[in-house]
């Protein structure tokens, strides 16, 4: 007999802890799915992993997992992984020790977890970190490590809060890429929080935008972003500056990438067809070609002046359209018009390519 | 050479009035000792019972605070109750009163005639004159120093960690032993270290609950009352060097 194709079943989950809130939420998560739930800060996005992770009990509404109603049952009981925002690796344990916790605890033999610890260490490409203590890993180091000791226990479902917003921009991207190959090696089924769109939209094969505690609309990202129900979920999905574009070439780590006859430089190893995203508020505009360490510079004319308090957005022609925010000083201090020649710079490591 | 701001020069200055209050008893009494009267004073057998008797005394009530403060610090810092800031003002009154009033209301509470006391009785524990009545002093008035450390060891570790560590197989319990109780050892150690010593040091709750057997402070008070100043600086003495081999193993505990 087949294996049933949801994996996971919440059924009019409401929670109120502390001053999150959770609000009616059914949802049906996939076996094998990588599914990403985003929302703003506050919006219960966390609440809601530690419920399904048994770390709350809900005040109502059931969850079903695999077949069985595991609302009531504590953590322990749930085969349930859970990476927290800040990793919790056990400080008074090695790396190694972090991963094999799981497996000792369930009743695994010194020699039986390090097989599995050495195993799964080997697929994950962290071996080299196992003796080391935990407080001179790096915040990569620990995601890693962190996404090991979870995956270890072989659990029915992995619980991922936030797991890149505490990496810096040129780590968050290795580390997505990262997730993305582990995700490819190992098959499990994940449910993944951000505030981040593009996150979403890279990793996801289904999304759910949540705010105010209540899951607003669920379906593909591309979906979800091209058909936003409501304003709100259209005010967090809506990116701006996102090309199609193809890598064309490799200097060092980074990817050339053609989008439309103008040429970005971004930090990743994808190649062939990619989409390219950047935000509006990682763009400097200059009037001259000035040297600096952002690896992008692009010459335009600016198109459209409007307000968007408390900056100004400017729409600036540069080959393809890109639209960047800049602040009030900067217009009148470079008097900025329509109509003006403009040099758009910023860093490959704020190009976030998927 | 560095120049030494002038802020820090003026409180240097001021801090060693302190620094000299505090250190020249500590000096003066080991420099005042005849070396005779200290050896006789190790040979004491009235010395040696009374070390032993506070020693097994501090032991037992450090002990008990442990085995029932170590959960409670648990509940108090992990969980929110009706009354737990009452709770937690009370817990700390031992702390605050004066000793002999610590040991007048550990009497009335526990006295072999009272309800609590004659069961305690009944099961062999008489508090009058007894080491039990020692233990329940000094337990009275120390245990609340090492709740109070242990509840700052638990609030400090991250709930994350407890949060991760179930999800990972471990059973509530398991989480404590494994997570909980190594991380918070450091704060747990040196409030039963700080708990030992201050139950050492009771003399106001012994002097009404238990006088007898005789614990080392109130043989001092005695010895100081009966002879005089200097045959109590032997004992004196001892005790001192007792209190340094304290704090070099509380700052042995805290890593410094």
């Amino acid at each position: 007999m087949s294996e049933p194709e949801i994996l996971l079943e919440l059924k009019g989950l409401s929670k109120s802890w502390k001053e999150f809130r959770i609000r009616n939420v059914s949802l049906e998560i996939r076996r094998g799915e990588y599914f990403v739930v985003m929302g703003p800060t506050g919006a219960g996005k966390t609440l809601l992993l530690q419920l399904i992770a048994g770390i709350h009990r809900p005040d109502s509404g059931r969850i079903i997992l695999d077949g069985i109603d595991v609302t009531d049952l504590p953590p322990e009981r749930r085969n349930v992984g859970y990476v927290p925002q800040n990793y919790a690796l056990f400080p008074h344990m090695t790396a190694g020790e972090n991963i094999a916790y799981g497996l000792r605890v369930r009743g695994y033999s010194k020699g039986e977890a390090d097989e599995v610890v050495g195993e799964i260490s080997r697929r994950l490409g962290i071996e080299e970190l196992l003796d080391r203590r935990v407080s001179t890993l790096s915040g990569g180091e620990q995601q890693r490590i962190a996404l090991a000791r979870a995956l270890a226990i072989k659990p029915k479902l992995l619980l991922l809060d936030e797991p890149l917003s505490a990496l810096d921009a040129e780590t968050r991207e290795e580390i997505r890429e990262y997730l993305r190959d582990i995700r490819r090696a190992l098959g499990f089924t994940a449910i993944h929080v951000t505030h981040d769109f593009v996150e979403a939209a890279d990793l996801g094969d289904r999304m759910a935008v949540m705010f105010g505690g209540e899951i607003l609309q669920v379906g593909k990202p591309i979906d979800v972003m091209n058909n936003p129900r409501s304003e709100v979920v259209a005010s967090f999905t809506g990116i701006k500056n996102l090309f199609r574009g193809r890598v064309v070439g490799r200097v060092g780590e980074l990817a050339e990438i053609d989008v439309g006859g103008a040429r970005i430089y971004a930090l990743t190893k994808r190649g062939g067809e990619v989409s390219v995203a950047v935000r509006p508020e990682s763009i400097i505009v200059t009037l001259e070609p000035v040297k600096t360490s952002a690896r992008n510079l692009l010459k335009g004319v600016i198109r459209e002046i409007s307000e968007k308090p408390p900056l100004v957005s400017l729409k600036v022609e540069a080959g393809i359209e890109f639209t960047v925010y800049v602040t009030r000083n900067a217009v009148e201090d470079l008097n900025l018009k329509e109509g003006k020649n403009v040099y758009l710079a910023f860093k490959a490591s704020d190009v976030t390519v998927f | 050479m560095r120049k030494i701001e002038g802020l820090f020069l003026t409180f240097s200055a001021v801090g060693s009035v302190a620094i000299l209050i505090l250190l020249v008893p500590m000096i003066l009494a080991p420099l005042m000792t005849d070396p005779t009267q200290l050896a006789e004073a190790l040979m004491d057998s009235e010395i040696s019972r009374a070390l032993s008797t506070t020693f097994a005394g501090a032991s037992l009530a450090t002990l008990l605070a442990l085995i029932f403060g170590v959960p409670l610090a648990y509940v108090m810092a992990r969980k929110d109750f009706a009354f737990k800031g009452l709770l937690e003002s009370l817990l700390n009154i031992p702390l605050t009163i004066p000793h002999s009033v610590a040991g007048i209301l550990v009497l009335l509470a526990y006295h072999s005639r009272s309800s609590i006391g004659s069961i305690l009785s009944n099961l062999g524990i008489v508090i009058e004159d007894t080491l039990w009545g020692i233990v329940l002093a000094m337990f009275f008035v120390s245990s609340p120093i090492l709740i109070s450390s242990a509840r700052a060891g638990f609030s400090m570790i991250d709930e994350n960690l407890e949060h991760v560590a179930r999800t990972l197989g471990a059973s509530h319990y398991k989480t404590f032993l494994t997570v909980t109780l190594p991380l918070s050892l450091k704060a747990i150690a040196s409030g039963a270290v700080l708990t030992w010593a201050r139950a050492v040091s009771e003399v106001g709750a012994l002097l009404i609950v238990a006088p007898y057997p005789k614990s080392i402070a109130l043989l001092v008070i005695e010895r100081f009352e009966a002879f005089g100043l200097s045959s109590a600086i032997p004992i004196t003495v001892i005790l001192l060097a007792m209190s340094l081999a304290i704090v070099l193993i509380l700052n042995c505990v805290l890593g410094r």
